[in-house]
Protein backbone atom coordinates (compact mmCIF):
# COMPACT_ATOMS: atom_id res chain seq x y z
CA UNK A 1 0.00 0.00 0.00
CA UNK A 2 1.20 3.54 -1.16
CA UNK A 3 1.60 6.20 1.54
CA UNK A 4 -1.19 8.28 0.11
CA UNK A 5 -2.93 5.78 0.48
CA UNK A 6 -3.00 5.12 4.11
CA UNK A 7 -3.24 8.91 4.95
CA UNK A 8 -6.15 9.91 2.02
CA UNK A 9 -8.95 11.24 3.66
CA UNK A 10 -12.15 12.37 1.52
CA UNK A 11 -15.04 15.43 2.64
CA UNK A 12 -18.01 14.38 1.98
CA UNK A 13 -21.30 16.10 2.23
CA UNK A 14 -24.73 14.36 1.96
CA UNK A 15 -28.21 14.68 3.42
CA UNK A 16 -29.36 11.71 6.32
CA UNK A 17 -32.84 11.86 7.29
CA UNK A 18 -33.26 15.17 6.61
CA UNK A 19 -30.70 16.49 8.22
CA UNK A 20 -27.03 18.06 6.07
CA UNK A 21 -24.16 16.02 7.37
CA UNK A 22 -20.31 16.83 6.52
CA UNK A 23 -17.34 14.67 7.24
CA UNK A 24 -13.69 13.50 6.48
CA UNK A 25 -13.67 10.22 5.95
CA UNK A 26 -11.52 6.76 4.83
CA UNK A 27 -12.53 5.78 1.42
CA UNK A 28 -12.62 1.98 2.47
CA UNK A 29 -15.30 3.45 5.03
CA UNK A 30 -18.66 1.76 3.82
CA UNK A 31 -21.91 4.05 4.07
CA UNK A 32 -22.71 1.41 6.43
CA UNK A 33 -20.25 1.87 9.26
CA UNK A 34 -20.36 5.52 8.69
CA UNK A 35 -23.99 5.99 9.46
CA UNK A 36 -23.58 2.87 12.73
CA UNK A 37 -20.39 4.18 14.04
CA UNK A 38 -19.99 7.65 12.87
CA UNK A 39 -23.54 9.06 12.87
CA UNK A 40 -24.48 6.55 15.86
CA UNK A 41 -27.64 5.69 13.94
CA UNK A 42 -27.53 2.10 14.56
CA UNK A 43 -31.16 1.08 12.90
CA UNK A 44 -29.68 -0.13 9.65
CA UNK A 45 -27.75 -3.20 10.86
CA UNK A 46 -24.30 -5.39 10.46
CA UNK A 47 -25.50 -8.72 9.41
CA UNK A 48 -23.33 -10.67 6.67
CA UNK A 49 -21.28 -7.34 5.60
CA UNK A 50 -21.30 -8.73 2.16
CA UNK A 51 -24.84 -7.77 0.44
CA UNK A 52 -26.35 -10.91 0.91
CA UNK A 53 -28.60 -10.87 3.84
CA UNK A 54 -30.97 -7.08 3.85
CA UNK A 55 -30.38 -5.88 6.90
CA UNK A 56 -28.26 -3.13 6.16
CA UNK A 57 -31.03 -1.38 3.78
CA UNK A 58 -31.23 1.61 3.13
CA UNK A 59 -32.98 4.40 1.06
CA UNK A 60 -30.14 6.07 -1.18
CA UNK A 61 -32.31 9.13 -3.09
CA UNK A 62 -34.83 7.09 -2.32
CA UNK A 63 -34.32 3.71 -3.31
CA UNK A 64 -33.14 0.76 -1.02
CA UNK A 65 -29.67 0.00 -1.89
CA UNK A 66 -27.70 -2.52 0.58
CA UNK A 67 -25.42 0.07 3.10
CA UNK A 68 -22.77 -2.52 3.17
CA UNK A 69 -21.63 -2.18 -0.81
CA UNK A 70 -21.75 1.71 -1.47
CA UNK A 71 -18.71 3.74 0.19
CA UNK A 72 -19.53 6.37 2.28
CA UNK A 73 -17.00 8.17 -0.14
CA UNK A 74 -19.54 7.28 -3.53
CA UNK A 75 -22.51 8.72 -1.03
CA UNK A 76 -21.43 12.34 -1.11
CA UNK A 77 -23.78 14.64 -2.48
CA UNK A 78 -26.74 11.81 -2.38
CA UNK A 79 -29.53 11.83 0.08
CA UNK A 80 -29.72 9.11 2.56
CA UNK A 81 -32.87 7.99 4.77
CA UNK A 82 -32.22 4.98 7.63
CA UNK A 83 -35.06 3.81 9.76
CA UNK A 84 -34.73 6.51 12.17
CA UNK A 85 -35.68 8.85 9.53
CA UNK A 86 -39.19 7.65 8.88
CA UNK A 87 -41.13 8.44 11.82
CA UNK A 88 -42.94 12.43 11.64
CA UNK A 89 -43.90 14.19 14.15
CA UNK A 90 -43.52 11.40 16.66
CA UNK A 91 -45.90 9.30 14.61
CA UNK A 92 -44.91 5.75 13.47
CA UNK A 93 -44.65 5.53 9.38
CA UNK A 94 -47.62 3.12 8.32
CA UNK A 95 -45.30 0.19 7.96
CA UNK A 96 -43.78 0.46 11.09
CA UNK A 97 -47.32 0.27 12.62
CA UNK A 98 -48.17 -2.39 10.58
CA UNK A 99 -45.31 -4.16 11.32
CA UNK A 100 -46.05 -4.05 14.86
CA UNK A 101 -50.03 -4.79 14.38
CA UNK A 102 -49.32 -7.94 12.28
CA UNK A 103 -46.31 -9.06 14.89
CA UNK A 104 -44.13 -9.34 11.69
CA UNK A 105 -40.90 -9.79 13.85
CA UNK A 106 -39.51 -12.00 16.38
CA UNK A 107 -35.93 -11.55 17.10
CA UNK A 108 -35.93 -8.09 16.03
CA UNK A 109 -32.45 -8.33 13.57
CA UNK A 110 -33.73 -8.11 10.11
CA UNK A 111 -36.77 -5.76 10.92
CA UNK A 112 -34.48 -2.43 10.16
CA UNK A 113 -33.94 -3.43 6.89
CA UNK A 114 -37.49 -4.88 6.13
CA UNK A 115 -38.93 -2.06 7.08
CA UNK A 116 -37.28 0.60 4.89
CA UNK A 117 -37.62 -2.35 1.95
CA UNK A 118 -41.05 -2.20 2.64
CA UNK A 119 -41.65 1.49 2.28
CA UNK A 120 -39.36 1.34 -1.28
CA UNK A 121 -41.00 -1.99 -2.31
CA UNK A 122 -44.56 -0.04 -1.73
CA UNK A 123 -43.28 3.31 -3.09
CA UNK A 124 -41.96 1.11 -6.47
CA UNK A 125 -45.20 -0.30 -6.73
CA UNK A 126 -44.57 -4.04 -6.24
CA UNK A 127 -47.17 -4.27 -3.45
CA UNK A 128 -49.97 -5.66 -5.79
CA UNK A 129 -50.31 -8.66 -4.34
CA UNK A 130 -48.53 -11.85 -1.46
CA UNK A 131 -46.83 -13.11 -4.15
CA UNK A 132 -45.53 -10.25 -5.66
CA UNK A 133 -44.31 -9.24 -2.24
CA UNK A 134 -42.72 -12.23 -1.26
CA UNK A 135 -40.78 -12.00 -4.46
CA UNK A 136 -39.74 -8.13 -4.60
CA UNK A 137 -38.62 -8.67 -0.53
CA UNK A 138 -36.77 -11.69 -1.39
CA UNK A 139 -33.69 -9.80 -0.39
CA UNK A 140 -34.54 -9.37 3.15
CA UNK A 141 -33.53 -12.37 4.84
CA UNK A 142 -35.20 -13.24 8.15
CA UNK A 143 -33.76 -16.29 10.02
CA UNK A 144 -36.38 -16.20 12.31
CA UNK A 145 -38.71 -17.00 9.12
CA UNK A 146 -41.52 -14.73 9.98
CA UNK A 147 -41.67 -14.53 6.05
CA UNK A 148 -45.52 -15.01 6.16
CA UNK A 149 -46.26 -11.79 8.73
CA UNK A 150 -43.77 -9.74 7.16
CA UNK A 151 -45.82 -9.96 3.82
CA UNK A 152 -48.97 -9.58 5.51
CA UNK A 153 -47.73 -6.34 7.18
CA UNK A 154 -46.37 -5.32 3.69
CA UNK A 155 -49.38 -5.63 2.04
CA UNK A 156 -51.53 -4.10 5.28
CA UNK A 157 -49.48 -1.14 4.88
CA UNK A 158 -49.69 -0.82 1.29
CA UNK A 159 -53.97 -1.21 1.85
CA UNK A 160 -53.70 1.48 4.51
CA UNK A 161 -51.40 3.85 2.08
CA UNK A 162 -53.84 3.40 -1.19
CA UNK A 163 -56.75 4.29 0.92
CA UNK A 164 -54.99 7.94 2.22
CA UNK A 165 -53.87 8.67 -0.98
CA UNK A 166 -57.12 8.02 -2.83
CA UNK B 1 -10.33 -4.35 3.58
CA UNK B 2 -7.08 -2.60 2.70
CA UNK B 3 -7.34 1.21 2.16
CA UNK B 4 -6.69 2.50 -0.99
CA UNK B 5 -7.06 5.86 -2.91
CA UNK B 6 -10.35 6.71 -4.24
CA UNK B 7 -10.65 9.26 -6.87
CA UNK B 8 -14.13 10.05 -8.48
CA UNK B 9 -13.63 10.09 -12.44
CA UNK B 10 -15.07 13.47 -14.76
CA UNK B 11 -14.84 12.01 -18.23
CA UNK B 12 -14.43 8.55 -20.01
CA UNK B 13 -11.21 9.62 -20.75
CA UNK B 14 -10.45 10.41 -17.24
CA UNK B 15 -11.48 6.82 -16.10
CA UNK B 16 -9.79 5.11 -18.97
CA UNK B 17 -6.61 7.06 -17.80
CA UNK B 18 -6.76 6.48 -14.10
CA UNK B 19 -7.99 2.87 -14.92
CA UNK B 20 -4.82 2.03 -16.53
CA UNK B 21 -2.72 2.80 -13.58
CA UNK B 22 -0.74 -0.45 -11.97
CA UNK B 23 -3.26 -1.32 -9.24
CA UNK B 24 -5.83 0.44 -10.20
CA UNK B 25 -9.70 -0.62 -10.26
CA UNK B 26 -12.65 0.78 -12.01
CA UNK B 27 -15.57 1.13 -9.07
CA UNK B 28 -19.58 1.06 -10.53
CA UNK B 29 -21.95 -1.00 -8.62
CA UNK B 30 -19.61 -2.00 -6.43
CA UNK B 31 -21.96 -5.12 -5.81
CA UNK B 32 -18.70 -7.48 -6.82
CA UNK B 33 -15.55 -5.32 -6.17
CA UNK B 34 -16.49 -4.55 -2.73
CA UNK B 35 -16.74 -8.13 -1.79
CA UNK B 36 -13.38 -9.33 -3.98
CA UNK B 37 -11.57 -6.55 -1.62
CA UNK B 38 -13.10 -8.05 1.68
CA UNK B 39 -12.18 -11.58 0.88
CA UNK B 40 -8.44 -10.98 -0.49
CA UNK B 41 -9.60 -11.76 -3.97
CA UNK B 42 -8.50 -8.17 -5.18
CA UNK B 43 -6.66 -5.48 -3.60
CA UNK B 44 -6.10 -2.71 -5.51
CA UNK B 45 -4.15 0.89 -4.86
CA UNK B 46 -6.73 3.04 -6.58
CA UNK B 47 -10.31 2.66 -6.92
CA UNK B 48 -11.67 5.01 -9.94
CA UNK B 49 -15.40 5.75 -9.07
CA UNK B 50 -17.00 6.23 -12.52
CA UNK B 51 -20.63 7.11 -11.17
CA UNK B 52 -20.15 10.49 -12.41
CA UNK B 53 -20.58 9.44 -16.03
CA UNK B 54 -23.73 10.37 -16.80
CA UNK B 55 -23.92 9.72 -20.58
CA UNK B 56 -22.88 5.84 -19.77
CA UNK B 57 -26.78 5.88 -17.61
CA UNK B 58 -29.15 6.14 -20.83
CA UNK B 59 -30.65 3.73 -22.73
CA UNK B 60 -30.56 4.83 -26.14
CA UNK B 61 -32.14 3.89 -29.95
CA UNK B 62 -29.63 3.13 -32.10
CA UNK B 63 -30.07 1.86 -36.23
CA UNK B 64 -32.15 -1.24 -35.53
CA UNK B 65 -31.70 -1.71 -31.79
CA UNK B 66 -30.34 -0.02 -28.40
CA UNK B 67 -27.69 0.59 -27.04
CA UNK B 68 -28.00 0.11 -23.36
CA UNK B 69 -25.28 2.47 -21.11
CA UNK B 70 -22.60 0.30 -18.98
CA UNK B 71 -23.89 2.64 -15.61
CA UNK B 72 -27.76 2.21 -16.40
CA UNK B 73 -29.05 -0.12 -13.02
CA UNK B 74 -30.10 -3.71 -13.37
CA UNK B 75 -33.62 -2.81 -12.74
CA UNK B 76 -34.08 0.13 -14.33
CA UNK B 77 -33.28 -1.62 -17.71
CA UNK B 78 -35.02 -4.74 -16.38
CA UNK B 79 -38.43 -2.09 -16.46
CA UNK B 80 -37.32 0.14 -19.79
CA UNK B 81 -40.95 -0.33 -22.10
CA UNK B 82 -38.45 -0.86 -24.84
CA UNK B 83 -36.65 -3.91 -23.27
CA UNK B 84 -40.24 -5.35 -22.32
CA UNK B 85 -41.88 -5.03 -24.81
CA UNK B 86 -38.89 -6.06 -27.51
CA UNK B 87 -36.79 -8.47 -25.43
CA UNK B 88 -38.52 -10.05 -22.68
CA UNK B 89 -35.32 -12.50 -22.23
CA UNK B 90 -33.53 -9.83 -20.99
CA UNK B 91 -36.08 -8.31 -18.50
CA UNK B 92 -36.83 -11.55 -16.84
CA UNK B 93 -32.96 -12.72 -16.88
CA UNK B 94 -32.54 -9.24 -14.88
CA UNK B 95 -35.59 -9.64 -12.59
CA UNK B 96 -34.67 -13.08 -11.89
CA UNK B 97 -31.32 -11.76 -10.60
CA UNK B 98 -29.96 -11.12 -7.12
CA UNK B 99 -32.50 -9.07 -4.72
CA UNK B 100 -34.40 -5.56 -5.86
CA UNK B 101 -31.92 -3.60 -3.73
CA UNK B 102 -28.73 -5.20 -5.05
CA UNK B 103 -30.10 -4.27 -8.77
CA UNK B 104 -31.01 -1.19 -7.78
CA UNK B 105 -26.91 -1.23 -7.47
CA UNK B 106 -25.70 -3.14 -9.71
CA UNK B 107 -25.29 -2.12 -13.45
CA UNK B 108 -25.44 -3.63 -16.81
CA UNK B 109 -21.81 -3.02 -17.48
CA UNK B 110 -20.49 -4.41 -14.42
CA UNK B 111 -23.00 -7.23 -13.95
CA UNK B 112 -21.22 -9.66 -16.91
CA UNK B 113 -17.87 -9.34 -15.22
CA UNK B 114 -18.91 -10.70 -11.67
CA UNK B 115 -16.90 -13.75 -10.74
CA UNK B 116 -17.41 -17.56 -10.09
CA UNK B 117 -19.44 -18.56 -7.44
CA UNK B 118 -17.31 -21.86 -6.56
CA UNK B 119 -16.75 -22.10 -2.95
CA UNK B 120 -12.69 -22.74 -3.18
CA UNK B 121 -12.84 -19.30 -5.70
CA UNK B 122 -14.51 -17.31 -2.59
CA UNK B 123 -13.10 -19.06 0.53
CA UNK B 124 -11.04 -16.73 2.39
CA UNK B 125 -8.53 -19.80 3.40
CA UNK B 126 -5.85 -20.45 0.70
CA UNK B 127 -7.39 -23.33 -1.45
CA UNK B 128 -6.07 -24.98 -4.96
CA UNK B 129 -7.87 -22.17 -7.52
CA UNK B 130 -6.48 -21.44 -10.83
CA UNK B 131 -8.47 -18.25 -10.82
CA UNK B 132 -7.34 -17.40 -7.12
CA UNK B 133 -3.59 -18.62 -7.72
CA UNK B 134 -2.42 -19.43 -11.17
CA UNK B 135 -1.03 -22.85 -11.19
CA UNK B 136 -2.17 -23.81 -8.16
CA UNK B 137 -4.80 -26.58 -9.32
CA UNK B 138 -8.55 -26.86 -9.38
CA UNK B 139 -9.78 -28.53 -6.04
CA UNK B 140 -13.05 -28.43 -7.24
CA UNK B 141 -11.99 -30.92 -10.22
CA UNK B 142 -12.58 -33.60 -7.55
CA UNK B 143 -14.24 -31.78 -5.11
CA UNK B 144 -17.65 -30.46 -4.24
CA UNK B 145 -18.27 -29.81 -7.72
CA UNK B 146 -21.86 -30.30 -7.94
CA UNK B 147 -23.21 -26.34 -9.06
CA UNK B 148 -19.96 -26.92 -11.65
CA UNK B 149 -19.54 -27.35 -15.23
CA UNK B 150 -21.01 -30.08 -17.84
CA UNK B 151 -19.50 -27.90 -20.73
CA UNK B 152 -16.21 -26.60 -21.88
CA UNK B 153 -14.64 -27.33 -18.45
CA UNK B 154 -11.18 -28.93 -18.17
CA UNK B 155 -9.20 -30.50 -14.99
CA UNK B 156 -7.93 -26.59 -14.65
CA UNK B 157 -11.25 -25.27 -13.75
CA UNK B 158 -14.57 -26.33 -13.71
CA UNK B 159 -16.29 -23.66 -12.62
CA UNK B 160 -19.03 -21.44 -14.26
CA UNK B 161 -19.87 -18.30 -15.00
CA UNK B 162 -22.80 -17.34 -12.86
CA UNK B 163 -24.56 -13.72 -14.64
CA UNK B 164 -28.20 -14.31 -15.59
CA UNK B 165 -27.89 -10.97 -17.87
CA UNK B 166 -24.93 -12.23 -19.54
CA UNK B 167 -27.03 -15.21 -20.93
CA UNK B 168 -29.43 -13.47 -22.19
CA UNK B 169 -27.43 -11.17 -24.00
CA UNK B 170 -25.78 -14.17 -25.31
CA UNK B 171 -28.85 -15.58 -26.77
CA UNK B 172 -29.48 -11.96 -28.82
CA UNK B 173 -25.77 -11.55 -29.71
CA UNK B 174 -25.32 -8.78 -27.73
CA UNK B 175 -22.27 -6.93 -28.10
CA UNK B 176 -19.99 -5.24 -25.38
CA UNK B 177 -19.04 -1.84 -26.46
CA UNK B 178 -15.58 -1.61 -24.69
CA UNK B 179 -12.67 1.62 -24.93
CA UNK B 180 -9.41 2.32 -23.74
CA UNK B 181 -7.19 4.75 -24.68
CA UNK B 182 -6.35 2.39 -27.94
CA UNK B 183 -9.83 3.13 -29.06
CA UNK B 184 -13.28 1.13 -29.33
CA UNK B 185 -13.41 -2.66 -29.20
CA UNK B 186 -16.80 -4.56 -30.21
CA UNK B 187 -16.84 -7.98 -28.43
CA UNK B 188 -19.67 -10.41 -28.81
CA UNK B 189 -20.77 -11.27 -25.71
CA UNK B 190 -20.39 -15.05 -26.55
CA UNK B 191 -16.86 -14.49 -26.64
CA UNK B 192 -16.30 -11.91 -23.93
CA UNK B 193 -15.93 -14.68 -21.07
CA UNK B 194 -12.80 -17.25 -21.35
CA UNK B 195 -12.89 -20.83 -21.61
CA UNK B 196 -10.54 -22.61 -19.66
CA UNK B 197 -8.60 -24.58 -22.08
CA UNK B 198 -7.78 -21.21 -23.49
CA UNK B 199 -6.25 -19.67 -19.84
CA UNK B 200 -8.08 -21.64 -16.47
CA UNK B 201 -7.20 -18.34 -14.70
CA UNK B 202 -8.82 -15.50 -16.71
CA UNK B 203 -12.60 -14.42 -15.97
CA UNK B 204 -12.90 -12.33 -19.02
CA UNK B 205 -11.12 -10.84 -22.16
CA UNK B 206 -11.23 -6.99 -20.53
CA UNK B 207 -7.52 -5.54 -20.22
CA UNK B 208 -6.57 -3.15 -17.73
CA UNK B 209 -7.53 0.47 -18.44
CA UNK B 210 -10.30 -1.00 -20.47
CA UNK B 211 -14.33 0.37 -19.55
CA UNK B 212 -17.07 -1.02 -20.45
CA UNK B 213 -18.87 1.85 -21.91
CA UNK B 214 -22.26 -0.06 -23.27
CA UNK B 215 -24.19 -3.10 -24.58
CA UNK B 216 -25.50 -3.47 -27.83
CA UNK B 217 -28.80 -5.26 -28.82
CA UNK B 218 -30.12 -5.78 -32.37
CA UNK B 219 -33.50 -7.37 -33.69
CA UNK B 220 -36.23 -7.11 -31.68
CA UNK B 221 -37.17 -10.81 -30.04
CA UNK B 222 -40.51 -10.05 -28.85
CA UNK B 223 -40.93 -14.28 -28.61
CA UNK B 224 -38.05 -14.98 -25.83
CA UNK B 225 -37.84 -16.30 -22.46
CA UNK B 226 -35.20 -16.79 -19.79
CA UNK B 227 -36.02 -19.99 -17.41
CA UNK B 228 -34.10 -20.21 -14.27
CA UNK B 229 -33.27 -23.08 -12.63
CA UNK B 230 -32.69 -22.87 -8.40
CA UNK B 231 -33.03 -24.13 -5.17
CA UNK B 232 -34.83 -21.36 -3.79
CA UNK B 233 -37.59 -19.63 -5.67
CA UNK B 234 -35.70 -16.11 -5.44
CA UNK B 235 -32.63 -14.26 -4.54
CA UNK B 236 -30.67 -17.40 -5.56
CA UNK B 237 -27.81 -18.30 -7.90
CA UNK B 238 -29.05 -21.07 -10.78
CA UNK B 239 -28.03 -24.30 -11.23
CA UNK B 240 -29.25 -24.26 -14.95
CA UNK B 241 -30.81 -21.46 -16.63
CA UNK B 242 -31.76 -21.22 -20.60
CA UNK B 243 -32.46 -18.12 -22.45
CA UNK B 244 -34.43 -18.80 -26.11
CA UNK B 245 -35.10 -16.18 -28.72
CA UNK B 246 -37.75 -17.72 -31.18
CA UNK B 247 -38.48 -16.17 -35.30
CA UNK B 248 -41.55 -17.70 -35.56
CA UNK B 249 -44.19 -18.51 -38.96
CA UNK B 250 -47.09 -19.37 -37.52
CA UNK B 251 -46.30 -22.53 -36.04
CA UNK B 252 -43.04 -23.48 -37.66
CA UNK B 253 -39.53 -21.84 -36.31
CA UNK B 254 -37.88 -19.95 -39.06
CA UNK B 255 -34.38 -19.01 -36.73
CA UNK B 256 -33.95 -20.38 -33.09
CA UNK B 257 -31.43 -19.18 -30.44
CA UNK B 258 -30.65 -20.58 -27.38
CA UNK B 259 -28.01 -20.28 -24.70
CA UNK B 260 -27.90 -22.15 -21.83
CA UNK B 261 -26.62 -20.18 -18.34
CA UNK B 262 -24.20 -21.83 -15.26
CA UNK B 263 -23.20 -24.56 -17.16
CA UNK B 264 -19.84 -23.45 -18.54
CA UNK B 265 -17.35 -20.39 -17.84
CA UNK B 266 -19.30 -18.69 -20.70
CA UNK B 267 -23.32 -18.46 -21.59
CA UNK B 268 -23.35 -21.79 -24.00
CA UNK B 269 -25.25 -21.64 -27.04
CA UNK B 270 -26.99 -24.91 -28.45
CA UNK B 271 -25.54 -24.03 -32.39
CA UNK B 272 -26.54 -27.64 -33.29
CA UNK B 273 -29.95 -27.81 -31.76
CA UNK B 274 -30.07 -24.00 -33.41
CA UNK B 275 -29.53 -25.43 -36.98
CA UNK B 276 -32.01 -28.43 -36.54
CA UNK B 277 -34.61 -26.82 -35.26
CA UNK B 278 -34.85 -24.79 -38.32
CA UNK B 279 -38.15 -25.37 -40.06
CA UNK B 280 -39.46 -27.38 -37.08
CA UNK B 281 -42.98 -27.23 -35.98
CA UNK B 282 -43.44 -26.18 -32.87
CA UNK B 283 -44.50 -28.91 -30.20
CA UNK B 284 -43.28 -31.89 -32.29
CA UNK B 285 -40.87 -34.52 -31.07
CA UNK B 286 -38.45 -32.97 -33.43
CA UNK B 287 -37.73 -29.96 -31.18
CA UNK B 288 -36.54 -32.81 -28.46
CA UNK B 289 -34.27 -34.62 -30.71
CA UNK B 290 -32.83 -31.30 -31.69
CA UNK B 291 -32.21 -30.17 -28.15
CA UNK B 292 -30.47 -33.49 -27.48
CA UNK B 293 -27.64 -32.96 -30.56
CA UNK B 294 -26.97 -30.14 -28.99
CA UNK B 295 -26.34 -32.15 -25.74
CA UNK B 296 -23.73 -34.54 -27.62
CA UNK B 297 -21.06 -32.69 -26.05
CA UNK B 298 -21.82 -32.30 -22.15
CA UNK B 299 -19.71 -34.24 -20.24
CA UNK B 300 -20.56 -34.65 -16.27
CA UNK B 301 -18.08 -34.33 -13.23
CA UNK B 302 -18.46 -36.67 -10.14
CA UNK B 303 -21.59 -34.73 -8.48
CA UNK B 304 -23.32 -32.99 -11.02
CA UNK B 305 -24.89 -35.87 -14.32
CA UNK B 306 -27.97 -34.34 -12.33
CA UNK B 307 -26.84 -31.32 -14.76
CA UNK B 308 -27.12 -32.19 -18.07
CA UNK B 309 -31.05 -33.69 -17.50
CA UNK B 310 -31.97 -30.23 -15.53
CA UNK B 311 -30.42 -28.03 -18.50
CA UNK B 312 -31.69 -30.32 -21.42
CA UNK B 313 -35.14 -30.09 -19.89
CA UNK B 314 -34.85 -26.52 -19.26
CA UNK B 315 -33.94 -25.68 -22.76
CA UNK B 316 -37.00 -28.18 -23.63
CA UNK B 317 -39.31 -25.70 -21.74
CA UNK B 318 -37.45 -21.86 -22.15
CA UNK B 319 -38.43 -22.77 -26.24
CA UNK B 320 -42.44 -23.74 -24.83
CA UNK B 321 -42.20 -20.57 -22.96
CA UNK B 322 -40.80 -17.92 -25.78
CA UNK B 323 -43.66 -19.90 -28.18
CA UNK B 324 -45.65 -18.22 -25.62
CA UNK B 325 -44.27 -14.76 -25.56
Amino acid sequence: MSASARSQTIDISLTVNGRPVQASVEPRLSLLDFLREELDLTGAKKGCNRGECGTCTVLVDGRRVNSCLVLAASASNHEVVTVEGLAKDGELHPVQQAFIEADALQCGFCTSGQIISAVACIEEGHAGSTEEIREWMSGNLCRCSCYPQIAEAVEMAARRMEADNA
Amino acid sequence: MHNFVYERANSADNAMDLGHRDGAAILAGGTELLNWMRIGIESPDLLVDIRDLGHLDRIEEIEGGLRIGALCRLNDVACHPAIKRDFPVLSSAILQSASAQLRNLATIGGNPLQRVRCPYFREETVNACNKRHAGSGCAAYEGHNERMAIFGWTPECVAVQPSDPAVAFAALDAVVIVQSTDGTRRIPMREFHVLPDEDPSAHSVLGRGELITGIEISTPAPHSAYLKVRERQSYEYALVSAAVTLDLDGETIRNARIALGSVAMRPWRLLATEDLLVGKRLGSKDIAEAVDAGFAEARALSGNAYKITLARNAALRAIELASEN
